[in-house]
């Protein structure tokens, strides 16, 4: 097969990124924020591209925030290809998925929430990973040695929940912690228009729930006056389950109609529990004469949890438009309104970009919440935690983090 | 006597012929699609200048692989193209997989994401990368995607050629009808007019700059697609074509596609 990549090739990127948060937060005093990230990629491939090796290192800098400034090696890999397989050994990135509104299935690789809170940012995770495919589709086996810990906001970071998390002191229901072996596996395969995924996946769940570090006779002061006792700093602790997690995906295409569903279920962290994201995306293309595709999207976001443990996306919906001007620059635009219909809350996420020249992209990310209330107090948020109280408005806590985020990318 | 059957013979012969515009046309695109075919494998580098109507010009590079698919299911062709510029988008590709009768299948792979995108069967009608030429141009060519209509033959520079009509059977086509003006030589695209659905001229492609290849196949170094509602134009030049490299099936899945950099 012919190879590309000749020798040794790097690429690479660098990032300048300006945060505004147009409200003033009650936990943090600035307003202003500006970060510096860079992402190298080093690849080089052999035997006719038979086999490939891939470098990938991350960092960023952040001026307020020292939990945000991270370093983070995304690829670390070995791919080889053989007849009807191949080996990818290393720290990788798998992406599994159909849907926008949440990654329900995509369980691989633990989120970087502290680098974007959108979750879409990952960080590397370390694996042994035979893939085998045939007429009857592509099958994939892992084996995940080794944990990578969620990264959270610092205390002087936004956006942040109203109480830090104490990442560094985080609790496993596993033994072996961090370094638990945990394993996954994933049919994929298509019949005409359908294309369908089975996964499974048994280990420490990336998503952690959380506990208070309050002791028994803290909590009693808090509950009795409502203040915490003088020197206790509230933390947020992560808890990580040992939790086997079955996923599915679906798709299916008819015209411009792409309809999606993911669903999954999950026992281990509490009670079993069902959660499911569906919709479909519709796309319009050449629009005005060919210069506008619009992709329109629709999705229900579902989980059976009950309201404490669950995440703030219980029984939403997302209304979304992809708009994609055919110019030359590649301008783009993705509008999202994220809608609670129990709690009127809704968050409008509108994600620009457009390159500037060949190699420099610039990005405007905008995020409102509207109708969450106000963030909880510290002291709330403990109490409510004692008492397996679920907040009234999940998405309250980041009420005041409306964010407007403009970056710009250098390619090289 | 024997003058008078020699004529009815005659007549009933050329009657026969005159009625058969739409087999004429089939089976001249049959006849091109054989001369075509054979190559097993392909793989070419594309140079795509994208040109506004004020002269402005934007560059994007990009590696094409295509497959011959052997199987007699259905299936046609498959192609890869990994893009190579500009920068931001380097490393992103294009499956594609094409039937000779339902809906062509496409992913497109978005490095960055390590995600592999279905791509909806209607959008085959919007841009390919900004450009002219839309997703259904970029994709391969079956000759049961279209009906056909042999309208005459014609002198088109220093040949002559067949012109016909096509009709795309599939109704999320962004075209009603394209004119196909084809060598009669060696059954060489040289230019398509496409209509749009207001059935009005929209884009003409002029295909040139031809060479064999492997004494075979014909390959062109240069395709030119102007669109006469905005102005607009796109030169593609074709590069390093290499034939029997040895791609195989494999080389086109999901995970070849997510491998593509």
């Amino acid at each position: 097969m012919a190879s590309q990549v000749q020798g040794w090739e790097v690429r690479g990127s660098a990032e300048l990124e300006a945060r505004y948060f147009p409200e003033e937060s009650p936990f943090v005093e600035w307003q202003g924020n500006v970060s510096g990230a860079a992402s190298l990629e080093v690849l080089h491939d052999w035997n006719s591209g038979k086999d490939l090796f891939a470098f990938v290192p991350f960092g960023r800098i952040d001026q307020h925030d020292s939990q945000r400034t991270h370093l983070d090696i995304r690829e670390l890999s070995w791919i080889h290809v053989g007849e009807g397989w191949e080996s990818r050994v290393g720290i990788r990135k798998v992406f599994w998925g159909v849907t926008e509104g949440r990654h329900l299935v995509d369980i691989i690789n633990q989120t970087d929430l502290v680098d974007q809170i959108d979750e879409e940012e990952k960080l590397g995770q370390p694996m042994l990973n035979l893939s085998m495919f045939g007429t009857w589709g592509t099958f994939d086996l892992y084996v995940l040695p080794g944990f990578r810990e969620r990264t959270f906001a610092g205390k002087n970071g936004r956006p942040r929940l109203p109480i830090p998390v104490d990442g560094e002191n985080a609790l496993y229901e596993s033994s072996a912690a961090d370094e638990r072996v945990d394993v996954a596996a994933r049919w994929q395969f298509h019949i005409e228009d359908w294309q369908i995924a089975l996964s499974h996946f048994s280990g420490t769940g990336r998503e952690p729930t959380y506990l208070s570090n309050i002791s028994m006779q803290e909590a009693s002061a808090l509950l009795a006056t409502g203040s915490f006792p003088i020197g206790f700093e509230p933390k947020l602790i992560p808890l990580y389950s040992v939790i086997d997690q079955t996923g599915l995906e679906l798709q299916f295409l008819h015209g411009g109609w792409l309809w999606k569903l993911e669903a999954i279920s999950r026992s281990g962290q509490g009670d079993r529990f069902f959660a499911a994201d569906g919709g479909f995306e519709y796309t319009q293309s050449g629009l005005f004469g060919g210069v506008l595709d619009i992709g329109w999207i629709i999705e229900y976001l579902w989980e059976s949890r009950e309201a404490m443990a669950a995440s703030p996306l219980e029984h939403d919906w997302l209304f979304g438009a992809r708009f994609a001007l055919n110019d030359t620059a590649s301008s783009e635009m993705l509008v999202g309104l994220l809608y609670d219909p129990h709690t009127n809350e809704r968050v409008l996420n509108v994600e620009s970009s457009r390159r500037l020249s060949d190699s420099i992209k610039v990005a405007l990310d905008v995020r409102v919440f509207m109708s969450a209330g106000q963030p909880p107090s510290p002291e709330d948020l403990i109490r409510d935690l004692i008492r397996q109280k679920a907040p009234m408005k999940p998405l309250s806590h980041y009420a005041k983090d409306d964010l407007i985020q403009l970056s710009i990318a250098h390619y090289f | 006597m024997r003058r008078i059957l020699f004529l009815s013979f005659f007549l009933f012969v050329v009657q026969g012929h005159a009625s058969d515009s739409g087999t004429k046309g089939l089976e001249i695109a049959q006849e091109a699609d054989k001369r075509y075919s054979g190559y097993i494998d392909s793989s070419a580098k594309m140079k795509m200048v994208l040109i506004s109507k004020a002269g402005d010009q934007n560059i994007r590079e990009l590696r094409v692989q295509m497959f011959e698919t052997v199987a007699d299911d259905g299936a046609g062709d498959k192609s890869l193209i990994i893009f190579d510029s500009p920068r931001d988008v380097r490393g992103t590709a294009l499956l594609t997989w094409s039937y000779k009768e339902k809906n062509d299948m496409q992913w497109l792979y978005l490095p960055a994401l390590r995600k592999v995108k279905t791509i909806a069967s209607n959008n085959k009608s919007g841009s390919f990368m900004g450009s002219e030429f839309s997703f259904e141009d970029m994709t391969p060519q079956e000759v049961e995607k279209y009906s056909y209509n042999y309208l005459k033959d014609e002198p088109c520079s220093e040949f002559t050629c067949f012109v016909f009509e096509r009709y795309p059977v599939d109704s999320n086509s962004g075209y009603t009808k394209q004119v196909v003006r084809m060598d009669n030589q060696a059954y060489r695209i040289q230019k398509i007019d496409f209509y749009d659905r207001k059935n009005s001229l929209f884009k003409t492609l002029s295909v040139s700059g031809y060479s064999l290849y492997k004494d075979r196949f014909w390959r062109a170094s240069k395709m030119e697609m102007v669109n006469h509602e905005t102005g607009k134009r796109t030169e593609l030049y074709w590069d390093q074509y290499e034939f029997g490299t040895g791609l195989s099936d494999s080389d086109f899945t999901n995970n070849s596609l997510m491998r593509a950099r």
